[in-house]
């Protein structure tokens, strides 16, 4: 029994819960510092985890009491190498937007502060327990903080629009999570068990194909809407364009993270059969949105939804990875949660420096020549947005590379010839990608400066830097990363991997 | 052999505590010019009604029997007993929220507190009802003086025409009720649950009546849950009504019904489950449907609150469906479903109820913008409107309601109906969107009225308790689930 994690997870409450009762006088002023030294310190409980658990295999830091014994609900924790980097990425983004707030000092940053660490609670409970229902109420659990965050800190210029963006979130996700909790009730009812462990070591065991199928259905529906697979992605670029700077951070870095990370940690292992009668589907609507991301993104002239859109253009990889149910695929698809959420915190946290700037983040109105008016800035959009068409040498690169390698020889049950034609498909996104993002540079990078300078400053950079280092590090060395996924992903595919 | 029924006093005690206040309050009243006194002697009656409860718990008991062992006419059980507690605490949560100087000053307080107490007494003896007249008996105790309560406001023709409007669909409910009951008496020869159970499992002939009596006896309980068809009282009859008897009929009055539903699907008409689970299922389904639906255009509080009632009374439906299955334990888990959700949920519509009933006191029109930034002004009250918001929603922090949800999706998934699972989540989406509306209203900032209502003690006393026991239901969702395991 390890209280760490509980303690992981408890933290960032129990900050929410001190602003909540801090008496309201004071509180504005001190609401972004109580948020850093909270983040700072669940970021620092974080790395001790990664440094207990490091390159050990199989479940670690378990803990586990009874919750609700009549519903068989337990509170069950542990991490293991598919876990960690993405508890690492959550605390981490989580404390720059805390140090973002420090310098931008919004409105009512207290309620703001207050509500990042309820998402932060959610998304660090999803990442760590291992109990089907406390997966889907930790699930449940960023929506309303997050439905705040874009509905009152959103686009100050469009009061009525971010409302609406925040709602079509809020209910497309709530309908997909209550969907979800059936697939695991049938889960439930034919296995006895919430234990996601269990679930896995069993392998379906207990269920009918034909089981197995519903409840892959049902449970991936809420997944995909939450990661989001095309079609079912309608929520994401109004949610992203409207929300507040942290708010898109946060979004694209580790809530559509949630829904992959389902995937691999439940969907695969715990209904094998229905995922493998799924799976070419997924890797077809995967395909799908990685194609129309990279068209949609062609024709936007907002940063912010450009960005947007290539997240479903790059979560389209990540779930082609997944689809493809090889150790290969599942590796590609876990490096590739990384990087985007790395490299799209990043272009959020860019678009947002110059959405501040400019008043909008129209790339008409942000205009051109930011090489010679912020020299600095321009340098790291450009190198941000070279590793998110998957430049080799940055992050981006790896992701994709391993996911489309899955996807040239998929698990052997998967129709192959399926699985080459999504490969094409994402060899052309790739490309696609790789044309919207020059042209974001050239028209927002290179040309004759039209308007005042406005360079990035030392805070900002400080604020972007840990990103941007990991960013070159991670392309560099992906073996850091792969290293601990590649033994989690093996004994969750079993023997067969 | 005597003909005279030996009568277990204790066991109707908690129900006798109430009539006899009732009595009381009424004569107090008569005699006395102060009103405080009415609420005073409630609250004492609630309480010794309480105590009396503590004896009878984890203790089965049987009373009215037949002499001949065929069946008793009141029981008390587990089943009893969890309900019972809903009826009590939301009783004396009404009386709360019907101080004086906390209800509208036209409502006579003596008589309003008679009227409540005796239905009250009604609620509780439906509980421990076990055959088909004293069912009827107790259900026509709680809508009776339910009417009245409602068109009690001197002077107000809305409150009139609303109480008009109730009795009229009860009336019509209740006589095809009565018809059903008398084709299913006229078939079984037998009154008590276990007696036409027993009938049934015989194979009574003829078998296509008995059908038609078991369905239409449905009738009069699916108008007190407001399913829909029988929905259409709801609204008006919420909104005319004071805020204090809006949430009485909405917790206790509805919960009557449920517990009616429940003894007589599971223990009378099991056997004619196939006939009445699918026409319950689509009942359950339109109910949640059309309540959300028709939730979703309300800019009134009370409307809201109404149409949110009837959809949830399709989610309090929809175990029901299945509560005749085969299985010992999916009939088990849907009769624990309903009883779970039935008690969250009137903890949290109480807490609603309570929030409205200040807010009201003071904007009577009571349109969903007067609740701008109430957090801000009331810090109290904004925050038990929102957290019980969130619970009917059934999202986090809101644990209470969405384990509620959980329960009631595990026993419609275990019970086979996964079309109905499919409906409830679509309806969990529909039913946030306005749910979050309001809350957002409530949290956000503050308005042009920024004068602070003044909540009176007492209705203060009814939030801060609702809101204790939302967030104590949240931490330790285990207290309500699984009871009558």
């Amino acid at each position: 029994m390890s209280w760490l994690l509980p303690l992981l997870v408890a933290l960032p409450a129990t900050g929410a819960l001190a602003l909540a009762v801090w008496p309201r006088s004071s509180a504005d002023r001190l609401g972004a510092m109580v948020g850093v030294a909270v983040a700072a310190a669940t970021f620092a409980v974080s790395l001790l985890v990664a440094v207990l658990t490091w390159g050990r295999d199989g479940m670690r830091l378990e803990s586990e009491a009874a919750w609700i014994p009549a519903l068989d609900v337990w509170w069950r924790a542990g991490v293991d190498g598919i876990s960690l980097p993405l508890v690492l990425l959550t605390t981490l983004l989580s404390l720059l937007c805390m140090v973002a707030l420090l310098w931008e000092r919004p409105e009512r940053v207290r309620a703001l502060v207050l509500s990042l660490l309820l998402l932060e609670t959610g998304v660090l409970g999803t990442f760590v327990v291992l109990d089907l229902v406390l997966f889907f109420v930790f699930f449940e659990v960023v929506l309303i903080p997050m439905w705040f965050v874009i509905a009152d800190w959103g686009d100050r210029h469009d009061p009525a629009g971010r409302r609406r963006a925040a709602t079509v979130f809020l209910l497309l996700t709530v309908a997909g999570s209550a969907v979800m909790l059936v697939g695991f009730l049938v889960v439930h009812a034919h296995t006895g068990t919430f234990d996601m462990v269990e679930l896995a070591e069993r392998g379906g065991l207990g269920m009918s194909t034909q089981v197995q199928v519903l409840a892959a259905a049902a449970i991936g529906l809420g997944l995909a809407v939450k990661a989001p697979m095309w079609p079912l992605h309608i929520w994401l670029p109004d949610a992203h364009g409207k929300a507040p700077t942290v708010g898109s951070v946060l979004l694209a870095g580790v809530l559509l993270k949630m829904g992959t990370y389902g995937f691999v940690r439940i969907w695969v292992p715990a209904v094998p059969e229905g995922a493998q009668a799924l799976a070419p589907y997924l890797a077809c609507l995967a395909a799908v949105g990685i194609v129309y991301g990279s068209f949609a993104c062609l024709a936007q002239s907002d940063l912010k939804r450009l960005v947007a859109y290539s997240s479903v253009g790059h979560m389209g990889f990540v779930l082609l990875g997944i689809a493809t149910l090889t150790p290969v695929g599942l590796n590609g698809a876990l490096v590739a949660n990384i990087a985007h959420g790395l490299i799209t915190g990043l272009l959020f946290f860019l678009a947002g420096a110059l959405k501040d700037r400019h008043g909008s983040a129209e790339l008409t109105a942000i205009g051109r020549g930011l090489y010679a008016r912020s020299p600095r800035l321009a340098a790291v959009l450009a190198v941000t947005a070279m590793a998110s068409l998957g430049l080799p040498g940055l992050a981006g690169f790896w992701g994709e590379m391993l996911t489309l390698l899955g996807a040239f020889d998929p698990a052997e049950a998967l129709p192959r010839a399926t699985f080459l034609a999504c490969m094409v498909a994402g060899g052309v996104g790739a490309v696609l990608t790789a044309a919207y993002f020059l042209h974001v540079v050239r028209r927002l990078c290179q040309g004759e400066p039209e308007t005042a300078p406005a360079e990035a400053s030392t805070r900002e950079l400080a604020t972007w830097s840990p990103l941007l280092v990991l960013t070159v590090v991670l392309g560099l060395a992906p073996g850091l990363l792969l290293t601990i996924t590649d033994p989690a992903v093996r004994l969750l595919l079993g023997g067969d991997g | 052999m005597s003909t005279v029924q030996a009568i277990d006093w204790a066991a109707t005690a908690p129900l006798l505590a109430v009539a006899v206040t009732a009595v009381v309050v009424l004569v107090v009243d008569a005699f006395t010019h102060h009103p405080r006194w009415a609420g005073l002697l409630s609250v004492l009656g609630l309480a010794v009604a309480t105590v009396s409860v503590l004896p009878l718990v984890g203790d089965d008991r049987a009373t009215f029997c037949l002499p001949d062992g065929r069946g008793c006419s009141f029981v008390v059980d587990e089943l009893t007993i969890g309900f019972w507690v809903v009826v009590l605490a939301g009783t004396l949560l009404t009386v709360m929220l019907s101080a004086v100087g906390a209800i509208d000053d036209r409502v006579p307080t003596g008589e309003h507190h008679f009227l409540l107490l005796c239905s009250a007494a009604g609620a509780l003896a439906i509980a421990g009802a076990r055959d088909l007249a004293t069912l009827v008996i107790a259900l026509e105790l709680v809508s009776l003086p339910a009417f009245a309560l409602v068109g009690l406001k001197r002077g107000d023709r809305r409150s009139a025409e609303a109480a008009l409007k109730f009795f009229l669909v009860s009336v019509v409910a209740t006589a095809v009720m009565l018809y059903g009951i008398s084709l299913v008496y006229g078939v079984t020869g037998s009154m008590h649950v276990g007696g036409i159970r027993a009938a049934l499992a015989d194979g009574a002939e003829p078998a296509g009546v008995l059908a038609i009596g078991v369905v239409l006896s449905l009738f009069g309980l699916l108008f007190k849950v407001a399913a829909v068809p029988l929905h259409g009282w709801v609204p008006d009859t919420y909104v005319g009504a004071p805020p204090a008897v809006a949430a009485y009929l909405s917790v206790v009055s509805k919960a009557a019904g449920f517990v009616a539903l429940l003894v007589l699907l599971s223990r009378a008409f099991g056997e004619y489950g196939e006939v009445w689970g699918p026409i319950l299922a689509a009942v359950a389904a339109l109910t949640m449907t059309v309540g959300n639906v028709l939730a979703l255009r309300q800019r009134h509080a009370v409307r809201l609150l109404a149409w949110s009632s009837v959809g949830q009374s399709g989610f309090m439906l929809a175990p029901l469906a299945v509560v005749a299955d085969g299985r010992a334990e999916v009939s088990g888990a849907a009769a624990e479903a309903v009883l779970a959700y039935l008690l969250i949920y009137s903890v949290v519509n109480l807490g609603a109820f309570a929030v409205v009933a200040a807010v009201s006191r003071h904007r009577p029109a009571g349109a969903i913008s007067d609740y701008q930034g109430l957090v801000r002004r009331q810090p109290w009250a904004g925050v038990g409107l929102a957290f019980a918001l969130l619970c009917l929603a059934g999202l986090p922090p809101g644990i209470a309601g969405l384990f509620a949800k959980v329960v009631v999706f595990e026993s419609v998934v275990t019970g086979g109906l996964g079309w109905l699972a499919v409906v409830m989540a679509v309806n969990v989406a529909i039913g946030l969107a306005y749910y979050v509306r309001w809350m957002a209203v409530v949290l956000g900032p503050v308005g042009e009225d920024s004068a602070s209502p003044e909540v009176h003690p007492a209705v203060a006393a009814a939030i801060g308790a609702t809101l204790v026991a939302a967030i104590g239901l949240s931490v330790v969702p285990s207290a309500v689930l699984g009871l009558l395991g």
